[in-house]
């Protein structure tokens, strides 16, 4: 009973060291958007008010926004606003950015995780293959893809892709989610293009719909892929050489089950953890692919922001990257140590 | 085969100087290195970039700024051209031989900004511990926090476009990965029996820092650095590509990029061409870092 107590303590403990230092992070997160945001010379009220606005009205956008207070309790007036999901208006269009962000946010997500699917499936058995034969023509082709994924410009390849497969091949579709009478066909309610025609029985939509995605997609994929293939083989490689799979085998086992009951099955915790951080990065590349591709995602909506000087998008945007990538690290973290028993 | 008398010098079991020692440690790495031709290639690019971008003004066939409209989007292979002219008639070799040395000046800022903050960061942590070492670990893991190029765009976004500007926010992405590595390397030195005898003569600790902390972590900043100089490479280019780096007429390869982008499907050469120049230089820093955690770290082997 005691012995049960005292593990429940050890839990709690934990729980609440991981939670503060997970809040701690996203404090200073919002904190370097907040002095990002602060230094900008841009005068928000300015941007509000327009030039012509009498001082009068000046001063009163200025204590509306709360310019005036002590610059803490600004900070904490923007770490309230971004709790309740507001990041204030967009300059450009007068929207507030978080309408903005969660209408273009379900384009990244379609293109990032059909992204990670064909790295996934792609990568593991590369990867596990690679691994049991190394030094085969098949490790060389896994030495070929990683070394080439981490050297090439991913907004180059994505114009080479599109000037080979679309300008010339004509296999696919151009850049953009649709062409252009499909689009408005069909009811948007996930915001994912192949998830909703799937929803609406559309079969013409969902094929011209899967034609745009499929290039960046895989694009996006072939980079994680490459990250994927070159942790796995190198978790197998580790679990190859220890003692246990050596008794599988004097046992007799056969050599698939040595491989994948056994070895793989230890690296599925590891693997996990590196497909998590692998969907996190996909969330960068994903930046300079949807500006290749005329993709309407987050990322384009950054970029586009950016170079208009809209600052709350900016930073709204730059904001919920930033929390996206904290929470799949962290996930990361929990499944390890949930999966893992040595961990606990 | 007979070895001439500098080889006997250098490879000799018994050195007589501690310069010789050193020397001897250097000359049997490069020995090594050499055997491995990946790592070779890369380093042979590299030292063509070098060359290139110092000599770029006696290679370049023609002045990369003059614009000459009616000889644009010459195809590649053409007379004078040989790698055509872009869209302003612009000769595309000029250009990409005096982009590198905006390569060169990114790579060299970058590579001497960020791990010297990171070492600074690290070991001041790692030496000191307790809250300070909190405080700032909690500063980097804020910064590892965001993606890379997000947190430059929205560096960029405060300094406004240009390269310097770019080298800054790249910089200040760059940092947090070379204070882990610097406070992980001071922990296991710091309790060390040598730092305690040093600590026993009187040394304080900014003498222990810099001259015995600092010297064991440079080996593995610099493979780490040769290696994530290929990503930072992507990371300026991307910037430029953008328009966020390097601002027009500037030749920098990733602006390039962007400018080819138009015509890509008529003109295909004018985006191909710098995208495998920063290809080639991203991927020699790749197997040139690969080549030298062989030969400077002996634990990780070839994995």
């Amino acid at each position: 009973m005691e012995g049960q107590q005292l593990a429940f303590l050890k839990i709690l403990s934990k729980a609440i060291t991981t939670f503060i230092s997970i809040a701690i992070t996203m404090l200073g997160l919002l904190l370097v958007t907040f002095v990002i945001g602060r230094v900008m010379p841009i005068d928000p009220v300015l941007a509000i008010v327009g030039e012509r606005a009498s001082q009068a009205t000046y001063d009163a956008v200025y204590n509306e926004l709360g310019l005036d207070k002590p610059i803490l309790v600004q900070f904490s007036y923007y770490i309230w606003d971004v709790l309740h999901g507001d990041f204030g208006d967009s300059l450009l269009n007068a929207r507030p950015v978080s309408e903005d962000i969660a209408r273009v946010f379900p384009a990244t997500l379609e293109l990032a995780t059909l992204g990670i699917l064909l790295g996934v499936i792609l990568g593991t058995p590369l990867g596990v293959i690679s691994a049991v034969r190394q030094g085969s023509w098949i490790d060389q082709v896994a030495r070929f893809i990683a070394l080439v994924g981490y050297s090439m410009p991913i907004f180059w390849l994505g114009l080479m892709g599109l000037l080979i497969f679309y300008g010339i091949l004509g296999w696919v579709g151009g850049p953009g989610r649709l062409d252009i009478f499909f689009e408005d066909i069909i009811p948007v309610r996930t915001g994912m293009i192949l998830v909703d025609s799937i929803i609406a029985q559309n079969g013409v939509v969902f094929r011209n719909a899967l034609s745009h995605i499929i290039l960046p997609a895989s694009l996006l994929g072939y980079y994680s892929m490459a990250y994927i293939t070159r942790m796995t083989r190198s978790f197998m490689l580790e679990q190859l050489s220890s003692e246990y799979i050596l008794t599988a085998r004097i046992k007799g086992l056969s050599e698939r089950q040595v491989i994948w009951g056994h070895a793989f099955k230890n690296i599925r915790v590891q693997l996990i953890t590196v497909i998590a951080l692998s969907y996190a990065s996909l969330l960068e590349g994903s930046v300079l692919t949807e500006i290749i591709f005329s993709w309407p995602g987050i990322g384009s909506y950054v970029t586009t922001a950016l170079l208009s000087a809209d600052m709350n998008a900016v930073l709204g945007g730059t904001v919920v990257i930033g929390l996206i990538f904290v929470c799949l690290n962290i996930l990361s973290d929990l499944l390890y140590g949930i999966f893992d028993p040595r961990s606990k | 085969m007979s070895n001439l008398p500098i080889q006997d010098w250098l490879l000799s079991d018994e050195p007589t100087s501690r310069r010789q020692a050193k020397l001897s440690r250097l000359f049997k790495g490069w020995v090594a290195f050499q055997t491995n031709v990946l790592a070779m290639i890369g380093l042979g690019i590299l030292l063509l970039l070098i060359f290139v971008a110092v000599f770029a003004p006696l290679l370049a066939p023609h002045d990369p700024f003059v614009q000459n409209l009616g000889n644009r989007l010459q195809p590649i292979g053409s007379d004078q051209h040989i790698f055509g002219t872009d869209s302003l008639g612009r000769d595309i070799l000029s250009r990409l031989i005096f982009g590198a040395r905006i390569t060169l000046y990114i790579v060299v800022l970058v590579a001497i900004i960020a791990p010297v903050v990171g070492l600074l960061v690290g070991t001041v942590s790692g030496y000191i511990g307790g809250v300070v070492d909190m405080i700032l670990m909690r500063i980097t893991d804020v910064f590892l926090a965001f993606p890379r190029l997000v947190l430059a765009l929205a560096f960029v976004a405060v300094l406004g476009a240009g390269i310097e500007n770019a080298v800054i926010a790249i910089s200040l992405t760059a940092w947090p990965p070379y204070a882990r590595i610097a406070r992980a390397e001071t922990l296991t030195i710091r309790s060390s029996d040598y730092i305690c005898a040093i600590r026993l003569q009187g040394a304080g600790p900014l003498r222990i820092i810099t001259k015995h902390i600092w010297p064991l972590c440079i080996s593995s900043l610099i493979i780490r650095v040769t290696l994530d100089m290929a990503g930072i490479i992507l990371v300026a280019a991307g910037l430029g590509f953008l328009g966020l780096g390097a601002q027009p007429p500037s030749p920098e390869w990733g602006a390039m990029i962007s400018e080819g982008r138009r015509f890509i499907l008529d003109s295909w050469w004018v985006a191909t061409i710098p995208g495998l120049a920063i290809f080639a230089v991203s991927l020699a820093f790749n197997l040139l870092g690969d080549g030298l955690r062989d030969v400077l770290d002996p634990k990780s082997g070839r994995s």
